[in-house]
Order: structure tokens, then C-alpha cells, then sequence
């Protein structure tokens, strides 16, 4: 079971990072200022195994690479939203960070919430309700289950 | 059946008769690599085992969002850039001569039909000269570097026809707003938005530049123009039957399509703190403001900047607030230096900076605090992008902007 932190529509990638800090010599350097200018708790409230559940378009805006590590950094199993931009998408699955698009689910949670996502199934249980989540196309879904696009090339899997 | 220009240009890189949806591994022809991403980029191609790039005359460098440095941090992206540039002999690395989207086109790296990424969102940029092209993260452009190929999803494309004439004052910052506006912020994503119409014809590749780079803001993959004699132009080339064919196919297959009158858009600002939330100037009128940006690779070339001087010719800048001007390119600095712009625009009181990403990025070049109001001609306003996540950003044209900064609010 992970703890639910709640996000609105169109997050954006500086909204996860800001670029002040995106060079900070580590991404553990980095990981303490993740959604700062919306909520200053995330980052030490956040514990490994939670999840980011948001609305539209999450992770909208720029390129960095950043902004997914600092979540899989912290700890968080999955982010799930009703759709995802997709520089951010496809920068999740190549680090290992899954990202399931979940259409229901996001209206059924506000935050503080315990959940547990069964990946491989794609279901998501909330206390006795299940949420069908859509599965990854299956090319992304082996770059993840190696644990990112590094994993993947070491296996020569891609 | 027909194709648009996306499928195209993928068609003829992968030797396949592509179609929307389609996953194909593309031959690149060319990597655009910014300072701020250096770091990690270098450190992925090492995890990868690569030791070698794959060609070196593909890759460029450009440092332009930490130049000059603000933190000391910043020195490291240098260092890293320049010893990784030595070890690969690679020729192109531009150290401090402007935004990487400007030199990526100005100096001649991209091509109409090309295939282009590069380690930033705006990388959609080099649609205006007919290249396909688009922004990845840091971890797979050291997988390009290694291998000289990226896998992607050939996109559906959504056509935009805008025809007519834009009324004076209306810019092409404008009509790109506008469109944002009406597909929202995620409306355009894993889309390819292709512009056309007389409209689009007659602008200066400079406009249509402002066009594609903000295309992202709809979360669009790339935004392209069919190239033609203004293309050529630009990019020194001569327009032969190839580089023409690009262009759409009458019988393409489109996912949706926008049209515009030109004549009935009006001068628009995005307002804080969504790129897609966008209104009327007209509505706006009497907002306080304490500073004007004039910049970026949406907004800082030497037609912007023109744009702006011919506002504030004999005028000053309003009492309390700062005009900063951050053109885009050294070229573009030293023809306003020479045109009398850069004076025009001092004389008004306007802070000239040195060339580079300066404000757009948020680390230096202006950042304002707490309860600031912004007008600015960059690309994004975001919560925090300029500052604290209370300074209030408006996103609008040099012909706005400078209007504003005159007035010391926002003024039609």
C-alpha cells in the first residue's frame, strides 16, 4: 500500500523542478525541491512506495530529464493521470519510472489516501473499489520492466 | 493516398512509406546538446559504454542557458561541454553566441526534410524551415550519441490554415497564442501541427519561427511549414523539386483541422499562470506591470526587435519599471547595434543584455519576487519560471510588450 499525493491539470516539469535547480551536481542534491512552488511538504512527507495521482496532461512543458528522476528518486512507485505530455512520458519509461494512464481514478481521490497498484494487471485497488488503468504499448512496457533504457541496452533487449 | 509534411519528411529518412501511429527508427541528422543538460548527457554516455559519438560534424553543442554564469555550478556545464567537445572532435560548439533554437537555423545546421533532436522542449523550433524536429530528455540523447538513431511514433497531424491579412499590431506571437488558446495545453500532444494559408505564405521565416517553437505549448511533437523560396533563402539552399515536394500532399490524410480569418484576430496575452489561458488584450488594459522582457528564442530576433524600437522611438520607459532586452543571437545583437535599434532602445531606458536564454530560463537576467508583474515575449509562463511562484507572467508580442513598458501597464 502507498500513501496518494494529489496533483491538478497541467503540472509542469517546472512546477516539478524549477530550474534553479536542475544543476545541482546529483539527482539527490535535486530530489528535496521536487513541487515546491506548489506544496513546500511533498519532498519530506513523500515516503517510497506513495504515489503521484494528477489530472491532465502531467508533466507538460520542458525537456529535463529531471524532473522524472527526482519522483523516482524519492521513492514514488508510479505517477498516474488521466494523460501524460509526452517528453515526460516517454523520459519516465526510459529512467524506470512507470507512468500509468488511469481515466477514473483521478476523480476518486483528493490526497492522503492508501492505494495499491497491481502493475501488472494494470488495476488499481482503493479500498473496495479497482480502477482499470490502460497498459503500456508493449515495446515501452519491456524498456520498464528492464528498469529504464540503460537496463534495457545492457540486455540488448531494445 | 496522400501524405503531410511529417510523414514525409519520416518517409523518405527511413525508407518506408510511413503512416500515422507507425513506430519506426529514424537515421538523425543532427543533435542540438544546451549547457544545462551537458552534465547528465555526459555521464548517461558513459553509463551506456559508448566511446565514441557517431559523428561528430552532427552533434552540436550550445551554452546558452548559464552564460554567463550566475552560480558557480554553472562553470562545471562549461567545462564539461568544452573537454567533452575536445575528447570528440566535435567542431560545433558555440560558447556564448546565442540561444541554441536561433543558432541551430541561423547558422545553417538544420535543413528542410531533416530529422533533429535536441535536450529542449523548444527543439520544435526548426519546423519553420521545414525539418522535423523535437525535444528528448537527457538519457536518450546519450543513446543517439552512441548510436546515430532515436525510435519514434510517427504522429497524426493537425492542419492549421490561417488566411487573409493580420491587422496592424497583430504579430505572429498572436496568432501562435491564439491557437494555444483554442487546442488548450495538452490539445496538440503526440501531434504534428502543420501551418498554411496566405497568411503563414507571406511571413518572414523569423515569424514562423516564433510559430513552431511554441507549438510545445499545445503539446505538439513538431509544427512545420512546407519550405519555399523564404525557406531557401534563409538556409542558403536552392529550392529544388525535392526540398518542394515536402510540402502536403492535396490529398492528405489530416487528424483535424483549424481555420482563421486573419482579420478577425486580435492582439492576445497568455495570462498567469497557463500558457493556454489567453485573452484579449483589450480585456487586460490598466494591469500594473514592473518589468518588460524582450527576448528569447520566441521573441528575440531582429524583426522583434524592430518591432519594439518602432514603438518606443522618442519615448521612455514608464517610471518604476525596467524594459530588459536580451536579444537572441550575437548576429542578431550586432544588426540592431547597427541599425541604431539598440540605441532607439537604450535612449528609452531599455537594460540590453548579452545574447542567451537570460530571463526565459529563470536563473538570471531580471527574476522579480513576490506579487511582480511581468510582460513578457517568451514562450512560457509558468508558476516560479521567472522568480518566486507568486510573480504574475503575461506572455505577449515585442508590439505589446513595448507598448506596455512605455505605459507602465498593460495598454492596446
Amino acid at each position: 500500500m502507498g500513501r496518494v499525493f494529489k496533483f491538478h491539470t497541467d503540472v509542469d516539469t517546472d512546477q516539478i523542478i524549477a530550474s534553479q535547480y536542475l544543476l545541482f551536481p546529483t539527482i539527490d542534491e535535486m530530489k528535496g525541491h521536487a513541487f515546491e512552488s506548489l506544496d513546500t511538504s511533498f519532498a519530506s512527507s513523500v515516503q517510497p512506495g506513495d504515489y503521484v495521482v494528477a489530472e491532465e496532461n502531467f508533466g507538460c512543458g520542458s525537456s529535463r530529464e529531471q524532473a522524472p528522476a527526482v519522483l523516482k528518486a524519492l521513492g514514488v512507485k508510479a505517477v498516474l493521470a488521466k494523460s501524460f505530455a509526452r517528453i515526460f512520458y516517454r523520459n519516465a519509461i526510459n529512467i524506470g519510472l512507470p507512468v500509468i494512464v488511469c481515466k477514473d481514478l483521478p476523480d476518486h481521490v483528493t490526497g492522503g489516501e492508501e492505494m495499491e497498484l497491481d502493475m501488472s494487471e494494470g488495476v488499481v485497488k482503493l479500498g473496495d473499489t479497482e480502477y482499470v488503468c490502460t497498459k503500456l504499448p508493449a515495446y515501452m512496457q519491456k524498456i520498464l520492466d528492464q528498469g529504464g533504457l540503460i537496463a534495457s541496452l545492457d540486455n540488448g533487449e531494445v | 493516398m496522400g501524405q503531410t509534411i511529417v510523414e514525409k519528411i519520416i518517409s523518405r529518412n527511413t525508407g518506408k512509406n510511413v503512416r500515422p501511429g507507425d513506430i519506426v527508427t529514424a537515421d538523425v541528422s543532427r543533435v542540438m546538446l544546451d549547457d544545462i543538460m551537458m552534465p547528465f548527457i555526459v555521464s548517461k554516455f558513459r553509463e551506456m559504454g559508448f566511446q565514441k559519438v557517431w559523428d561528430p560534424e552532427k552533434v552540436v553543442i550550445i551554452c546558452d542557458h548559464l552564460v554567463p554564469a550566475s552560480q558557480v555550478d554553472d562553470v562545471r556545464a562549461y567545462k564539461i561541454s568544452n573537454d567533452f567537445a575536445r575528447e570528440q572532435n566535435i567542431p560545433n560548439l558555440h560558447t556564448s553566441d546565442g540561444i541554441c533554437h536561433q543558432l541551430m537555423t541561423e547558422a545553417g545546421y538544420v535543413k528542410p526534410g531533416d530529422v533533429v533532436f535536441g535536450t529542449d522542449s523548444h527543439t520544435t523550433t526548426y519546423g519553420c524551415v521545414g525539418a522535423f524536429s523535437t525535444g528528448i530528455g537527457y538519457t536518450e540523447m546519450a543513446a543517439i550519441l552512441g548510436t546515430g538513431q532515436l525510435w519514434m511514433r510517427v504522429p497524426a497531424t493537425i492542419r492549421v490554415r490561417i488566411t487573409g491579412k493580420l491587422p496592424e499590431n497583430v504579430m505572429s506571437k498572436d496568432v501562435i497564442l491564439r491557437i494555444i488558446g483554442d487546442l488548450t495545453a495538452a490539445g496538440a500532444t503526440y501531434k504534428a501541427l502543420e501551418f498554411c494559408g496566405d497568411t503563414v505564405e507571406n511571413m518572414s521565416v523569423s515569424s514562423r519561427m516564433t510559430m513552431s517553437n511554441m507549438a510545445i505549448e499545445a503539446g505538439a511533437k513538431c509544427a512545420l511549414f512546407a519550405p519555399d523560396e523564404k525557406t531557401a533563402a534563409y538556409c542558403g539552399i536552392e529550392l529544388t523539386e525535392e526540398v518542394r515536394s515536402l510540402a502536403a500532399d492535396p490529398d492528405a490524410v489530416y487528424d483535424s483541422v483549424l481555420e482563421y480569418r486573419a482579420e478577425d484576430l486580435v492582439p492576445v496575452m497568455a495570462c498567469p499562470s497557463q500558457v493556454d489561458s489567453i485573452r484579449p488584450v483589450s480585456e487586460l488594459i490598466g494591469t500594473k506591470i514592473d518589468q518588460v522582457f524582450l527576448g528569447s528564442c520566441t521573441n528575440g530576433r531582429l524583426e522583434d526587435l524592430q518591432a519594439a524600437a518602432a514603438v518606443l522611438k522618442g519615448k521612455k520607459v514608464a517610471p518604476f519599471v525596467k524594459l530588459i532586452v536580451t536579444p537572441a543571437s550575437r548576429k542578431i545583437w550586432q544588426e540592431a547595434a547597427k541599425d541604431g535599434i539598440l540605441g532607439i532602445l537604450s535612449d528609452a531606458g531599455a537594460i540590453i543584455t548579452h545574447p542567451g536564454c537570460g530571463l526565459c530560463c529563470g536563473r538570471t537576467g531580471g527574476i522579480l519576487t513576490d506579487g511582480e508583474t511581468v510582460i513578457a515575449t517568451n514562450n512560457r509562463n509558468f508558476l516560479g519560471r521567472m522568480g518566486t511562484s507568486k510573480v504574475k507572467i503575461f506572455l505577449a508580442s515585442p508590439v505589446s510588450a513595448a507598448k506596455c513598458a512605455a505605459a507602465g501597464e498593460i495598454v492596446l
